[in-house]
């Protein structure tokens, strides 16, 4: 953390008020990224959570502060096609077979075509969808959709890897078979994640560190180091310290988050 | 796991390309009974044919008369695609440009939906009277016209309807406004386009024959349906309706044809 020159990102006081009914979605953020790590952003709805997400990513910009990555700013990160983005839903073109979805972002970065075939195929294989190339999206399942999706955004090797709750919309076994597979192409991998979830659980399965957000405004509550090693498997899901890191995050969405709805208490609890 | 996830797959197309024969039987049997019922009906009640001619002498005359009819369907039916082509390129183009500019959009999209209600066919003989009414222009007007405004509509509504998501998506990889249109915003209006296109094509038709009704050149199949009906002549009229409905019905099919050719992804055409 010391160096901060060579920080992925490094997120200084950015605050976010939107216009519409002058809410303050985000209060003075800090945070820096290292290379390599998996971060995780928790919070209840309304934290803003994926908000700073968006700014990171430069898809709206802050009220104040300053986002930079790689040592650029956020729109020339942008520019330079730094971002990986998968969204809770998998945001396929239904008018492209699985390989072309997989190939726009290619296409637009001018790889010919040789190229952009070889590496169509060495995503599917990542994704373990290969023979799918050539399906459409509305032919997938959900969850074959969503690793189309992570595929399409792994294919240019971009710097930062943006998740916005990308398995919120799975059900509870393909989720838990999805984070085992992204954290085996995260490792192969070495991209930095940044990602957004609703599921304690989740996170800190996942993550190196765990960003706890409190809402209105949207704040960072706590910081939890996740010291599990790596590779995870199933069995760290039944392991003493797991349960000791998810009852400490708990604790502290809980200690920040008094003020909730009552529904948002319940999803904290899912 | 691939194993499984094959089972999660949905039907493939051969299943649907069977399904969608057998869909076409039920009104096919449907269609020629309706025949064999009017066909039947005129023997056995007796129905004048100044009231409703045999199906069999209507297709005979068709075939007898095949030397004026089909030229005369042709020139109609050249009138009716040139309109239809006209109208439907302005129709597109003024959405394009309309689309680009939002307050643009919000100022004259309610006037067109309002303009889209107005039964235009109803100027047919204005626009005779506009343009020269024996020459093929002013059906050709008509149209053009008629095509216009379904077009400019739903064309509009499908490149307003590009997901936000997608949109997103395409910044985060810094598309150019063009990029998007060109890969989010075009794809997604293609389905509605093909959709006003089947719309604009019946409506091309119809609004070449209505227009020679009130006048036009004596190669064209509106005025020899007229005249025809003038002079008693009834199989020879209808004739000339069984032409213009084989024309109106080869160029909705071709619409349809080109939209299968297009838009092969769109979940909307792939089962109806």
């Amino acid at each position: 953390m010391s160096d901060r020159q060579g920080n992925v990102v490094e997120v200084t006081g950015v605050t976010k008020t939107f216009p519409r009914g002058n809410v303050q979605a985000l209060e003075n953020i800090d945070l820096s990224l290292r290379p390599g790590e998996f971060v995780s952003l928790i919070g209840p709805s309304g934290c803003g959570k994926s908000t700073l997400l968006r700014i990171i990513g430069d898809l709206i910009e802050p009220s104040s502060g300053s986002v930079v990555v790689n040592g650029k700013s956020a729109r020339q990160a942008r520019n330079d096609r730094d971002y990986g983005i998968v969204f809770q839903d998998a945001v396929l073109f239904d008018w492209r077979t699985v390989s072309k979805n997989i190939s726009l972002p290619l296409e637009l970065l001018g790889w010919d075509r040789a190229k952009r075939k070889q590496r169509i195929d060495e995503m599917l294989q990542l994704v373990e969808l290969q023979g799918f190339g050539d399906h459409h999206p509305w032919q997938l399942s959900g969850g074959m959709q969503q690793r189309v999706s992570i595929a399409r955004a792994l294919a240019f090797e971009p710097a930062l890897l943006l998740m916005d709750e990308p398995f919120g919309a799975l059900d509870e076994m393909t989720r838990e078979r999805l984070n085992l597979e992204l954290l085996s192409i995260w490792q192969q991998l070495g991209s930095t994640v940044v990602f957004v979830t609703h599921s304690i659980s989740e996170a800190v399965f996942l993550s190196t560190r765990v960003v706890v957000m409190s809402p209105r405004p949207g704040r960072i509550a706590g910081i939890v180091d996740i010291d599990l090693p790596y590779p995870r498997t199933v069995e760290t899901r039944e392991a003493p310290r797991y349960f000791e890191l998810v009852t400490e995050v708990r604790e502290l969405l809980r200690s920040r988050g008094a003020h909730l709805l009552p529904e948002e208490e319940a999803a904290l609890h899912e | 796991m691939s194993g499984m996830a094959l089972t999660e797959l949905k039907p493939g197309m051969s299943a649907r390309l069977g399904r969608q024969a057998r869909d076409w039987v039920p009104a096919l049997v449907v269609f020629v009974l309706a025949i064999a019922v009017w066909q039947g009906a005129i023997a056995a009640f007796h129905i004048q044919q100044f009231l409703l001619p045999k199906p069999s002498a209507i297709v005979r005359s068709c075939w007898d008369q095949r030397h004026t009819l089909w030229p005369a369907g042709w020139y109609t039916f050249k009138e009716a695609l040139g309109g239809f082509a006209i109208g439907s390129i302005a129709g597109m183009a003024a959405a394009t440009v309309i689309s680009r500019f939002r307050t643009l959009g919000s100022a004259l999209m309610p006037l067109a939906v309002a303009a889209n209600a107005i039964p235009i066919i109803a100027f047919a003989p204005i626009l005779n009277n506009w343009f020269n009414p024996l020459s093929p222009s002013s059906k050709i007007a008509m149209a053009a016209v008629l095509c216009f405004l379904p077009v400019m509509v739903n064309t509009l509504r499908g490149l307003q309807s590009a997901s936000p998501r997608q949109i997103e998506l395409m910044r985060s990889y810094a598309a150019s406004g063009f990029t998007i249109w060109r890969h989010v915003r075009v794809p997604t209006a293609l389905p509605f386009v093909f959709t006003s296109l089947k719309v604009a094509s019946v409506l091309a038709m119809i609004a070449a024959i209505v227009g020679e009704y009130f006048g036009g050149s004596y190669d064209a199949l509106g005025v020899l349906i007229r005249s025809k009906a003038q002079i008693l002549d009834f199989e020879t009229a209808w004739a000339g309706i069984l032409v213009a409905s084989v024309l109106g019905i080869a160029l909705y099919l071709a619409v349809a044809v080109a939209e299968r050719l297009v838009v092969r992804w769109a979940p909307e055409t792939r089962d109806s």
